[in-house]
């Protein structure tokens, strides 16, 4: 099964993100055979979540590398393939699992074309599923964008919805530099038309995915269809919220968040990750900077707290849900 | 352990049993020597055995080995009713010890209350027989907490998630036993020993490796114990390693040794004998207890997409529990009476720890911003306080003093 019919003509159909992942990866596999997959558990299994399913059986174990259990190793070795000119897609299992990857990240994979003057570039993806809300035991929910985004040398995205996940992981795969791609996991089942024939959007630009003209909300990845939710019971009482994709961590596209402040006035920022240090202080910084004659209130920041991600009975109160962005738009409003 | 033991099972010159203790693939079987000590009918065997291990083995009364048939079968019961309350949505996850029963409670047998255990997520055997109520274990897998146990009391460190970190815990805990002056005193009430649990897919990751390095450096009493379960979720431990995993130890210079898994009086056996080298001050140990994963990965697991259960089949032969029996009844005149009362004891845990976890309370939300740090951290007050702050103002109170910010920022 792929998005493409019988006569090799792309056929429209309603997938998951973990589907328009997995027919993203064999777009670019099929289209160019440097491409690599590595990960533990991505060959017979198909990835826990599924999302390299029959990729082993239909590339071969040349192309599929089910991985001995090393973080470390995986990226360290997709280092090495890089540099003999192949494009390895590394999966680390979940979220928390990265950090023995995270020395081969910073001080090797971020700094390579840097170190080399252009002559080694790193065109390595690595996918890392992120984000709470299933319900799972410690290290599984975790949103540590913000330490790759503050790496130089690292391009960070993150997708909120099928056709992106479909288009970006082949634009992240295609780009030169490191990408880390960030799978927004609770919504792995979520569903979106694909047409393959569309014209794609580009990798490094947010865009505006609800029109609204009170309150700018800017939001990534798991908070895009919280914040679309938010937008829907903000304007039964009457409010209307414009929310932006950012879809770009590093680097980010803020011109369509401050076309938009500058409409608005008003600017909260949603993330899973804590507020403190997040990337909502970044947008916020800039955006003051940038719209400070535009802006009726300060600007807001919505998402974790600073505490480690709580037992799963907790995190409906940890998270940020749509009752607290919408307490945070009031406050923009109120002001 | 004498440094014969430790010559032959090195450099494999042992016997070549066949089966499959020897491996499911190529690679992990190879010609090392296997100990075994209770063949899979249930008669000992202690011919050629290492005369220390063998003498532990000896050691053992009728009762102790009732005791031991008792601790598995009481965690086969508890295991099978968490995987219950699993599938009825009590726990949010399951993690099965099914087929591990005899290289968990051997080893832990093998301790003292002294002693130290850094678990996996796996090991609630281990965890019950050093007297951890496993209600506090599957607080854990409902998500009420991260695990409820006094680890000072049981001596069981709180469960590890990150494969093979704590390998690296159990050996700087143990180069503090050692600076404490814990080993070597001659004293059995005082020389202390470590026990770091692992699996065959944590064997690749560097911790381990490091752990296995400062082990030796330093000649720490800890026992590397790793129950090479043969599959690393969906992962054949022959794409971990192609030498047994117990060999490895011999390149960081340190003894190995492999035993059979599923054999409860080995697993005792070898365990001990490790275990009193360490606290003798002799340094580390690598026991490699060879057994088998019978159920899936966990409950989100799907095992029939990548093995064949033809290979359960096979090990569902070598049940660490019917092996036990077996020699219960044959030698030591065990009779229905017991295996029926420790029956109606297994029912009875159950039914008290269902009761339990149903009565598990959900946390206060406010918990959550409790020990983020040991002494009091100022953003993380406000956080509190805006959360309290805001709770508050959804169930209709008037919140407007303080009440703006940033979760506990200024604005
Ligand atoms: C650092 C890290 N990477 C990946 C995982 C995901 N994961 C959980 S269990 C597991 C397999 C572990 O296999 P093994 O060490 O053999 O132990 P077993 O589960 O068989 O007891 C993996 C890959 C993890 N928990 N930690
Ligand atoms: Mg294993």
């Amino acid at each position: 099964m792929s998005a493409i019919g019988p006569d090799g003509e792309p056929v429209v159909e309603r997938v998951s993100i973990a589907r328009a992942l997995n027919l993203g990866l064999r777009a670019a596999m099929e289209r160019e055979p440097k491409v690599l997959v590595m990960g533990e558990d991505i060959g017979a299994l198909g990835g826990v979540f599924r999302v390299t399913e029959g990729l082993a059986k239909d590339f071969g174990e040349e192309r599929v590398v089910d991985t001995p259990l090393a973080e470390a190793g995986i990226i360290g070795t997709a280092i090495g393939l890089a540099m003999r000119g192949y494009r390895p897609v590394c999966e680390i299992q979940f979220d928390g699992f990265v950090f023995p990857a995270y020395d081969q990240i910073v001080t090797q994979l971020a700094k390579m074309t840097h170190r080399s003057r252009g002559a080694m570039p790193m065109p390595v993806v690595i996918r890392i599923p992120f984000g709470g809300g299933i319900g799972a035991v410690e290290h599984h929910s975790e949103s540590p964008e913000v330490l790759f985004a503050h790496t130089t040398g690292l391009r960070c995205v993150t997708p909120s919805n099928a056709v992106d996940a479909y288009w970006m992981i082949q634009q992240a795969i295609d780009s030169p530099d490191p990408v880390i791609f960030f799978e927004p996991k609770r919504h792995y089942w979520d569903k979106a038309e694909l047409d393959p024939a569309a014209e794609p959007y580009p990798l490094h630009r947010s865009r505006v995915v609800r029109p609204g003209t009170d309150v700018t909300v800017v939001a990534y990845g798991p908070t895009v269809p919280l914040a679309l939710r938010a937008a829907d019971a903000a304007a039964e009482e009457g409010r209307s919220l414009e929310v932006v994709d950012l879809r770009t961590l590093s680097p980010l596209d803020l011109a369509p968040v401050e076309e938009s402040v500058r409409r608005t006035g008003r600017l909260v920022v949603a993330h899973e990750a804590p507020v403190f240090l997040g990337l909502g202080a970044e947008v916020a910084a800039r955006v003051t900077e940038s719209c400070f004659y535009s802006l009726e209130a300060p600007v807001l920041r919505v998402g974790g707290f600073s505490v480690p991600y709580p037992a799963a009975r907790l995190e409906d109160e940890y998270l940020p849900d749509a009752d607290r962005l919408l307490e945070a738009v009031d406050r923009v409003l109120d002001t | 352990m004498t440094s014969s033991t430790t010559g032959r099972t090195s450099a494999g010159a042992g016997p070549t049993p066949t089966g499959p203790e020897q491996g499911t693939g190529p690679g992990t079987g190879g010609a090392l020597h296997v100990v075994q000590l209770l063949t899979p009918d249930g008669r000992r065997a202690d011919a050629g055995e290492d005369p220390e291990v063998v003498a532990h083995a000896a050691a053992l009364t009728p009762e102790d080995l009732r005791g031991m048939y008792r601790d598995m079968a009481l965690a086969r019961r508890a295991d099978t009713e968490a995987t219950a309350l699993q599938r009825q949505g009590e726990l949010g996850l399951w993690a099965s010890l099914l087929g591990q029963e005899a290289a968990q409670v051997g080893s832990a047998r093998a301790t003292e209350p002294q002693d130290r255990v850094f678990p996996t997520y796996r090991e609630h055997a281990v965890a019950m027989v050093r007297g951890v109520d496993p209600a506090d274990i599957l607080s854990l897998f409902r998500g009420v907490d991260r695990g409820g146990w006094d680890v000072a009391a049981t001596g069981v460190s709180p469960y590890a998630l990150v494969i093979g970190t704590q390998t690296l815990h159990a050996t700087g805990y143990a180069m503090g036993v050692q600076r404490d002056g814990a080993v070597g005193t001659g004293d059995a009430g005082r020389d202390a020993c470590v026990l770091a649990y692992f699996g065959d897919g944590a064997s690749s990751q560097g911790d381990v490796s490091e752990a296995f390095v400062f082990a030796t450096a330093f000649q720490a009493p800890v026992v590397f114990v790793c129950q090479n379960n043969q599959w690393a979720i969906s992962v054949p431990a022959e794409r971990q390693t192609r030498v047994p995993i117990a060999q490895r130890a011999s390149g960081f210079g340190f003894p190995g040794v492999r035993v059979d898994g599923n054999d409860v009086i080995a697993c005792y056996a070898v365990v001990r004998a490790a275990a009193e080298r360490a606290r003798a001050g002799q340094g580390p140990t690598l026991v490699e207890a060879f057994t088998y994963r019978m159920g899936a990965h966990t409950t989100s697991d799907d095992p029939g997409r990548y093995r064949p259960s033809v290979e359960v089949e096979q090990w569902r032969a070598r049940d660490p529990l019917t092996r036990l029996e077996a020699h219960l009844r044959r030698d030591h005149g065990t009779g229905d009476d017991f295996f029926a009362e420790v029956a109606r004891d297994g029912d009875a845990l159950a039914a008290k720890l269902r009761r339990d976890v149903l009565e598990m309370p959900d946390p206060e939300p406010s918990t959550m911003f409790d020990h983020a740090y040991a002494a009091e951290h100022p953003q993380v007050e406000a956080e509190r306080a805006w959360y309290a702050r805001y709770v508050a103002g959804l169930e209709g109170e008037d919140v407007a003093e303080g009440g703006a910010g940033t979760q506990g920022g200024a604005a």
